[in-house]
């Protein structure tokens, strides 16, 4: 119920210019081409996902959109300006969070540490107040090292290191894997409220249905190419040949 | 039991020098990803300082415990920026022959002035002598290195986890792509890392002048007990390489005491337990490898 309200009171207008454009990216792996030629948009405001097999190159994507693959070509811009030769910890100072596939969560950091390692990006940053407040959990175990807390736990604490930063534009590496339904529905709440606050968000996703509660549109991968864009609609008609082409 | 104690002061007191040189090496690697196998040559060039000073400027230990870390810390962001900063990108084998040739380079000049043969240096007058701990009297200068050597280690753990600097340079040891994702300019620190590393090694040259032999060999025989130090106590673990300092110390002198003739060979015994048991260190963490 709630999840069609959510999609029709925050769907964005369709003119408005894209936060992120990559266009045209190919990556290696030594001798391998992971992805070959991807071109995407991101809308301002919008939450799109990333969905394919493993090995489809979504990762490969986000880590480069990041900066943190070193063979990439092709153009990728953020808010009109070009960001294909940054650094890293430049992309990131120009609003991008990114919450990586394995949560980079630091043992040598406190939980809190974690949190305020990356320096305020935005005019968003939440105050750790918030972050605390939304996140109950992680204040309680603020002191502790952060690989201490479950794997759920450092799901939340990745986004919310990311929302702490003030980004404007998530990447993130499927927050849901692994956790039980009720920790994914957590997430899904955070990412819609995250979505309220104005942030735009380029998700991997696994779960099609799950994709189809939080993203205003998808985009389908595979063999290092973005093969389709989908929208809910079509998702949600195409669900049982989509769950069957991504073999779960 | 005074033999078992007294040699356990010696086990901490040899676990000084351990502790304060895997401390540089570990930091160094955790954050370069470059192990420094020159470490042990800057040790030396630490214990060469004091002896230079003195000789040629008149200039006591004390001094050289200041001068000398400052000087070949320095020395050593030089060697980063000129040599280390370019082994990031190349294959691990240049890093093995960068830094031991450099380390190589060092020691043969050395022996070019000084021969091999071992260097007098007095430890400082206030410091001769020993000290009564109740159940053995000690040598003064032994313990105040084993002092010293515990307030640097607690001071460098201060800095690492009570400061800002510090957080950031142990999230860039632990995962320094990842830090860079942070908005973390992890170049930036690497170059005074790096010094710092080197400045921890001469300070322990400079803490080994008065009690131990200075020549040119004196690093190329303790790195080798360093790099085990580094790997029991978990490659890029700060508390670890200190921890793994002190106990591989003690280890080997009551090994020394027990078992003479397995007291070199302790500490590798204890490598090899560890990397069977727990391959990331005592104190290490087993990190994913990057898709």
């Amino acid at each position: 119920m709630s999840r069609c309200v959510t999609i029709l009171a925050s769907s964005p207008p369709t003119w408005e210019s894209p936060l992120l454009n990559v266009a045209d990216i190919t990556a290696r792996y030594g001798e391998a081409q992971v992805l070959q030629g991807v071109s995407l948009e991101v809308a301002k405001g919008q939450v799109v996902t990333l969905v394919g097999r493993n090995g489809a190159g979504k990762t490969t994507l986000l880590r480069s959109v990041m900066g943190l693959h070193r063979s990439m070509t092709g153009r990728v811009e953020l808010d009109g300006t070009n960001i294909s030769r940054m650094a890293p910890h430049k992309r990131c100072r120009l609003g991008l969070g990114y919450v990586p596939d394995d949560r980079g969560v630091y043992a040598s950091l406190s939980v809190e540490e974690n949190l305020t390692l990356p320096p305020k990006v935005g005019p968003d940053a939440w105050p750790l107040e918030k972050v605390y407040e939304a996140f109950p959990v992680l204040a309680e175990r603020r002191r502790q090292a952060g690989t201490h807390l479950s794997g759920g736990e450092q799901q939340m604490l990745s986004i919310a290191r990311v929302l702490r930063m003030g980004a404007r534009m998530l990447l993130a590496d499927e927050p849901t894997e692994g956790l039980s339904p009720l920790l994914v529905r957590q997430i899904g709440e955070i990412i819609r409220t995250v979505k309220a606050h104005g942030v735009t968000v380029l998700l991997i996703e696994q779960n099609v249905h799950f994709a189809s509660t939080v993203a205003d549109r998808h985009y389908l991968m595979a063999q290092g190419r973005v093969v389709e864009s989908l929208d809910n609609s079509e998702v949600e008609q195409r669900e049982h040949e989509l769950l069957e082409y991504l073999g779960i | 039991m005074d033999a078992l104690l007294q040699q356990l002061f010696n086990g901490l007191v040899s676990g000084s020098f351990y502790a304060l040189l895997a401390l540089g090496l570990s930091v160094i690697f955790g954050m370069l990803g470059v192990v420094n196998f020159a470490h042990g040559a800057f040790y030396m060039l630490g214990a060469f300082g004091a002896l230079v000073l003195l000789d040629s400027f008149g200039l006591n230990w004390w001094l050289a415990l200041l001068l000398v870390p400052i000087g070949l810390g320095l020395a050593g962001m030089v060697v980063e920026r000129l040599f280390v900063h370019r082994l990031v990108a190349l294959d691990p084998l240049y890093n093995f022959l960068l830094t031991f040739g450099i380390a190589l380079i060092l020691q043969d000049l050395i022996r070019l002035k000084y021969g091999v043969a071992s260097q007098p240096y007095d430890r400082p007058d206030v410091l001769g002598g020993s000290v009564n701990l109740g159940l053995f009297s000690y040598p003064k200068y032994q313990v105040f290195v084993l002092i010293f050597s515990i307030v640097i280690s607690v001071l460098v753990w201060l800095v690492l986890n009570r400061t800002r600097v510090g957080m950031i340079v142990r999230a860039s040891t632990e995962r320094a792509e990842l830090t860079k994702s942070f908005g973390i300019d992890v170049r930036r620190w690497i170059t005074p890392v790096f010094g710092f590393g080197i400045a921890l090694a001469g300070l322990a040259g400079v803490l080994a002048a008065p009690m131990r032999a200075v020549n040119s060999g004196m690093g190329g025989d303790l790195i080798i007990v360093i790099f085990a130090v580094v790997v029991i106590g978990g490659l890029g673990s700060v508390f670890g390489s200190v921890a793994a300092g002190y106990i591989v110390g003690m280890l080997s002198a009551v090994g020394n005491l027990y078992v003479p003739a397995l007291s070199q060979s302790l500490v590798f015994i204890l490598m090899a337990l560890v990397l069977l048991l727990r391959p990331a260190g005592l104190f290490g963490r087993e990190e994913g490898v990057l898709a």
